[in-house]
């Protein structure tokens, strides 16, 4: 198994959480155990996209009881001889080695995972800023000796790049210590939003410089946020910026 | 019967509530951190061999790197 593996350094660890539940997309060759035409094993392949049963396989690392994963695509590539080749986009947890299995059983000939590839976890992707270890160990090296902070963001992307497919509301300099120390966002913070937010979305709040604040939960839809004047918009999960990065602005109660 | 939209394909636009500015002597844009600070706010999109497994390899990056905490993004085994 190879691929997209994005790793997180220090304090950007709290966003793994936005990472583990987003959709993965991965490259297959599938090894059939018999003769099969190419028309059959592309009608099995469209019959498993949607929504498919899967119990986790002998060796899982969640408990084995069956359990509905979204298949959004998975695209026939090239068929040579019993190797099958092809593209699949599914949600978080689905196993690619139990696609194949029951995809075997299906066809009636039975059929194994023979290589995998990991093209995208969430907003990262195969092409453009991946890099290897080897990539990794030379940068690194280059940058102690010339301290020249362009190699740095060769290899290293800020950690808001994790965050990019989930939807974002900016919130005012004013806001950002609040949300800091743990206050719920509320209304009169807000500046602008995306929209597709539902009540109980996972939501990134984000400063006018497009920095992580902390990682929330919506409790009203964005059109229901843009028409409110006060109130609680999203509950703070996970705070993700240091305290007092931004000044204090709010009044504490006589205590 | 149209199939499940992948997280990806979702396009937002923005819904403007109200304008402000923000201080340029707070925070830094993600991009303009100082070093110390872009690596501790950093994520490398790694391509991971083929033999060790995920947690070998995060612990590689954190041994190369000399950090103190490191995590990874989805195991990617079987």
């Amino acid at each position: 198994m190879t691929g997209v593996l994005p790793i997180t350094l220090e304090n950007s660890r709290k966003i793994v959480q936005a990472l583990l539940y987003s959709g993965k997309e991965y490259v297959c060759v599938m090894k059939l155990h018999g003769e099969v035409t190419e028309e059959q094993v592309k009608t099995v392949l469209k019959e498993f996209e949607d929504t498919i049963y899967q119990r986790p396989p002998l060796r899982a690392s969640v408990k084995r009881q069956l359990r509905t994963r979204r298949i959004y695509y998975l695209d026939f590539l090239e068929m040579d001889g019993r190797n099958v080749l092809f593209k699949v986009g599914c949600e978080a947890g689905t196993y690619i080695r139990k696609l194949c299995y029951d995809m075997g059983e299906v066809l009636g000939c039975g059929a194994h995972m023979q290589e995998l590839r990991r093209t995208r976890a969430g907003p990262f992707v195969e092409n453009g800023d991946i890099v290897t270890l080897h990539d990794v160990a030379y940068w690194f090296m280059e940058w102690q000796q010339q301290k020249d902070e362009k190699i740095l963001r060769k290899f290293i992307q800020p950690m808001e790049k994790a965050l990019t497919l989930v939807p974002k509301i900016y919130i005012r300099d004013s806001a950002v210590d609040a949300v800091c120390h743990g206050a719920n966002l509320t209304a009169p913070g807000v500046l602008s939003l995306e929209t597709g937010i539902l009540s109980g979305s996972m939501v990134a709040v984000l400063t006018l410089k497009g920095e992580a604040v902390a990682l929330a939960k919506a409790v009203a839809s964005a059109e229901e946020i843009m028409n409110m004047e006060h109130g609680v918009i999203a509950e703070i999960k996970r705070v993700l910026m240091l305290r007092g990065t931004y000044p204090k602005c709010w009044r504490s109660g006589e205590t | 019967m149209p199939r499940t939209i992948a997280p990806w394909e979702i396009e937002r636009k923005l819904l403007v509530k109200a304008e402000d500015k923000t201080n340029p002597h707070y925070g830094h844009k993600p991009e303009e951190r100082p070093a110390k600070e872009y690596i501790q706010y950093g994520v490398i999109n790694l391509d991971k061999p083929a033999g060790p497994t995920s947690h070998e390899v995060a612990a590689w990056v954190k041994r190369i790197l000399n950090l103190q905490s490191i995590g990874h993004g989805g195991t990617l085994e079987a």
